[in-house]
Formats: structure tokens, C-alpha cells, sequence
């Protein structure tokens, strides 16, 4: 690569911050910051010690919401997926329950478990739940019948068949479905540290607002959130591209 | 002329290594019965190579199936060395039509699968005979994504061999390879068979593929599938496909089956 196909994407988002800083001061009353202001922000949560409590408590938020969730959904999934009667008796309730936003259920949660952490992990909890249950049903869905008879005709049955093929069968499937989980339990955790607790960079946004209308702590809080994120979301890509796991995205 | 040369193979006194009785296979759709396979009869002797030939879609795989355990006859019964097959057997290798090896295991890997119950020196020690013996030498590490189609198929048929079974059922397995590596697989396999010489059911739509390998080739017609006639391939291999005799019933087969051999 040439140095100049390297520096453009740099040069890029230069040129957007730009636009942002002289976007913000050609204002008559300013009220959203610029980036400069935006970093002084950041700087100013990190001094206060805020940024990283307020991380921890959402990714502590979203680690147990989505492992638990994971832990029971894909299992409950794979075997709802095997079975094809029970997907059947399964298929309308899931049906109805998808199009529900998991943010359609803070009151409920509320209700249950009380301002705090554990409506918050609820909610992700709930999140997670169906589009990872749906990836252990697809998963099984599509595994080769030619895999299962191949790992019967070499004398496999029971638990053996399960770990010596049904599973490494279906975990590229798992893995694209868990990133993909992974990034809406990451939209919920800020929507339900909005209303549901008081810590976290969903409530850092909001907090920032009403004390005082501090608009470059809410963009501040917004830039962190993509960070993470993106940061997170690389971190499961990193699982897909484990040299033994690959076979499941080539085409092939 | 002696006693011994007047025999053909089919009158040597050999062991029947498989044998089905009265096979009918139907399967049910919406409430529509289909009849696959009607009233097949069949036996094949120990050590043999055995060919179904039949069109495509004819039910010669659902008998390959029935045969390998995979699928249960409507009526009827296969045995093999007298027992009744209830299941799939690792004494008894299917090669799939399409690709079987697992993908998540490298050559290796896919190698060792049957072999869980040898110690280490001796699953590596089959390993290297068997790449050797397919000709995957250096690509030990390899996962099957990164194998062409012919080496695909050759190592699904080393991982069968591995396992030292005394049967194969071949379902097409050079069916998707470019003819070239076609020709070259039937060659390879013919090699393997007659060192190791395992009993061979091989499925077949290719008249010229069926008369290069088989010792004996079942004709089977359109569905529901009977068998039409059974035909003894009598030359020694290796076979000159442009020896009378080979070009005599090749066209045989093909005038059985209905189709003037020529285009």
C-alpha cells in the first residue's frame, strides 16, 4: 500500500472534525461542543474518576445479561432445533415475542426487580435471549445430514456425536449470532441505564443533560459508547477468525 | 481346454458377503406414497467390486442407503455376513456423494476420526500410510477448504480405508470431479482395491465409469427401481477400453438400458 491509500481514511476523519469544530462556532448560542471540547470532556470524566466506574458498571451489566443468557438460550436453542416437534410447539411464541422491543419490558422489569442492576441485566437478559435461542435453532437447522451420518457410520452416538461433530458443526453459526447479540445487548444496556439505574454511560448521558445541560459530557459519553462497542465488536471477530473456525465463512 | 478356465467368476465357490431380500422402499410426501425400489434382489460376494448403474434419481442411492444402514427398507431385509443390518456399522464406510470429510478437521484430523480407540503411535502410524497411500503427502496440516475436489474425495476415501473396514459404499463419489481427475481417481481406487480387496458397492450414472471398475454391473431401471439385468464384466484389469470385448458390453449396457450409442 502506498503511504498515501494508508493516510486517506486518517485524512478523512480529519476533514469531518473540521467541519464539526467550524459547524459548532459558526453558531450564534452554542450549545453542542466541539471535538476539542468533546476530548477535554473525556479528560475531565477520566480526572473525576467517572469514565472508567461508569464502564465498568455497563460492561459488568452486559457480561452477565449476555453470558446468561447465552448459557441458558443456546443450549435450550440447539435442543429446541434437534427435536423438530418442539420447534414446532416453540415457533409461534417465539414469533410473537420477537417483535417486541426489549425496551417495551423496563416498566416490567422495574416492577420486578426495583431500581437497580439487576432490571438492567434483566433487560439485557431479555435482549439476548431470542435472537440467540433463534441462532442454536438455525444452527442445528443447518448442519449437513451428511455430518451426522458420517459421524454415525464411524460408530458415534449419544454425547460422542454431539462433541465430536454436532458441536464444532454448528459454532461458526454460534459465533456469528453471538457478535451479532453481543451488539444489541450493548444498544440496550444504554437505554436501560437511562431510566433503570443510576451509573453507567447510559446514565452518564442523561445525567450530563439534566445537571446543567453539559452537552460536550453527553458527546463525550457517545464517543465512548462507540468505542466500546466497536472495541467488543472486534473482539468477537477475532473468534471468527480462528484458523479451525474459518471453514464456516468461506463460501465453500 | 481345463476344468479351471471354463469357470467364471460368478461360478467359484465365494462367500456372500451381502445379500438382500425382497426390498421394497416407498416414501411417503403429503400424503402421497412414492415407490423407490421395487422387489429388489441382490447379492454380492466377499472381496467383490459391484456397480448399480442406473439414471439419475432412480432409487440406486436409496438402495446404496438401505444397504449401508442409513435408511430402513419398507419391506425386505439386507444382511451382511448373515446379520441383519439395523444401522450404520464402522465395519461398513459410506463415501457421500457429496462432500463428507468435516471441514473443522485438517487432513489429519479427518483421518484419525475413526480411530479413537488405537494409541498415538498407531493412529500416526496408519495417518502416514494412508496419506501416503492417497497421495496427500504435505498436506497433513491442511484444512479441506484449502483441497481441491479430487483431493477432497481422496481423503474421504483414505478416512474409510483407515478404519480397516471390510465394506465400501461409494454413492457417485467422482460424480462433481473434472473427467480428467475422474480418470484418474477410478485408477487410484481400482489400485486400493485390489491390495486391500474390501467388498465395493459403487453407485454409478456413468455406463463407461461402471464398466471400467465393476466385476459385476446391476442395471437398474427409472423408478421405481428394479433391477433389469446384471451384467459380468469378464476382463482382467488392467482393462484396454478399446478392447472388443469391453466396447461389447459397454454397448450392451447401453442398448439395455434404451439408448442407441450414438449422439
Amino acid at each position: 500500500m502506498s503511504p498515501w491509500v494508508r493516510i486517506r481514511p486518517a485524512l478523512f476523519i480529519l476533514a469531518l472534525l473540521g467541519i464539526w469544530h467550524f459547524a459548532v462556532v459558526s453558531q450564534q448560542n452554542r450549545i453542542l461542543p466541539t471535538p476539542w471540547e468533546t476530548v477535554t470532556g473525556i479528560i475531565e470524566l477520566m480526572q473525576r474518576g467517572l469514565l472508567i466506574k461508569y464502564i465498568v458498571a455497563s460492561l459488568f451489566r452486559v457480561t452477565w445479561g449476555f453470558v446468561g443468557a447465552a448459557l441458558l438460550a443456546i443450549p435450550l436453542g440447539l435442543a429446541v432445533g434437534w427435536f423438530r416437534r418442539t420447534e414446532m410447539a416453540f415457533n409461534p411464541l417465539i414469533q410473537i415475542l420477537r417483535p417486541i422491543s426489549p425496551l417495551a419490558w423496563i416498566p416490567i422489569s422495574i416492577l420486578w426487580f426495583g431500581v437497580g442492576d439487576v432490571a438492567a441485566i434483566y433487560l439485557i437478559f431479555l435482549a439476548s435471549f431470542l435472537p440467540l435461542m433463534m441462532t442454536g435453532i438455525n444452527a442445528v437447522g443447518g448442519i449437513p445430514q451428511v455430518y451426522i451420518n458420517a459421524g454415525r457410520n464411524f460408530g458415534l452416538s449419544g454425547a460422542r456425536l454431539v462433541i465430536r461433530v454436532l458441536y464444532p458443526a454448528v459454532v461458526p453459526q454460534l459465533i456469528i449470532g453471538l457478535r451479532i447479540t453481543l451488539g444489541i445487548a450493548w444498544l440496550v444496556v444504554v437505554a436501560a441505564e437511562m431510566i433503570a439505574v443510576n451509573s453507567g454511560l447510559g446514565f452518564l448521558i442523561v445525567d450530563a443533560r439534566n445537571a446543567g445541560n453539559r452537552y460536550d459530557l453527553v458527546v463525550a459519553g457517545m464517543v465512548m459508547i462507540g468505542m466500546i462497542g466497536l472495541m467488543l465488536d472486534t473482539l468477537m471477530r477475532s473468534l471468527e477468525k480462528s484458523r479451525a473456525l474459518r471453514w464456516g465463512y468461506s463460501e465453500d | 481346454m481345463t476344468e479351471e478356465k471354463v469357470k467364471t467368476p460368478a461360478a467359484k465357490a465365494v462367500k456372500t458377503k451381502l445379500r438382500a431380500t425382497g426390498i421394497n422402499k416407498t416414501f411417503k410426501r403429503d400424503g402421497t406414497e412414492t415407490s423407490v425400489l421395487e422387489n429388489v434382489e441382490l447379492e454380492v460376494a466377499q472381496g467383490e467390486f459391484l456397480c448399480l448403474l442406473g439414471p439419475s434419481g432412480c432409487g440406486k442411492s436409496t438402495l446404496l442407503n438401505i444397504c449401508a444402514g442409513f435408511l430402513s427398507p419398507t419391506t425386505g431385509t439386507v444382511t451382511i455376513d448373515g446379520e441383519p443390518v439395523t444401522g450404520p456399522d464402522p465395519r461398513r464406510i459410506f463415501v457421500f456423494q457429496e462432500r463428507g470429510v468435516f471441514p473443522w478437521l485438517t487432513v489429519e484430523g479427518n483421518i484419525a476420526f475413526g480411530l479413537a480407540k488405537l494409541s498415538k503411535a498407531e493412529q500416526a502410524e496408519r495417518i502416514a500410510h494412508y496419506i501416503k497411500m492417497v497421495g496427500l503427502q504435505g498436506f497433513e496440516k491442511a484444512y479441506p477448504q484449502e483441497l481441491s475436489g479430487g483431493m477432497k474425495q481422496r481423503l474421504e476415501v483414505a478416512r474409510a480405508l483407515a478404519v480397516n473396514p471390510d465394506m465400501l459404499f461409494l454413492d457417485e463419489p467422482f460424480g462433481a470431479l473434472d473427467s480428467i481427475t475422474r480418470l484418474i481417481m477410478r485408477g487410484e481406487l481400482l489400485r486400493i482395491w485390489e491390495a486391500e480387496r474390501k467388498t465395493i458397492i459403487f453407485v454409478t450414472h456413468d455406463i463407461e465409469e461402471a464398466v471400467q471398475l465393476a466385476d459385476r454391473v446391476v442395471v437398474m431401471s427409472a423408478r421405481p427401481a428394479t433391477i433389469q439385468t446384471i451384467v459380468e464384466i469378464d476382463i482382467e484389469h488392467p482393462r484396454d477400453i478399446s478392447s472388443p470385448r469391453y466396447l461389447e458390453l459397454r454397448d450392451g449396457i447401453f442398448n439395455e438400458i434404451g439408448l442407441a450409442h450414438k449422439i
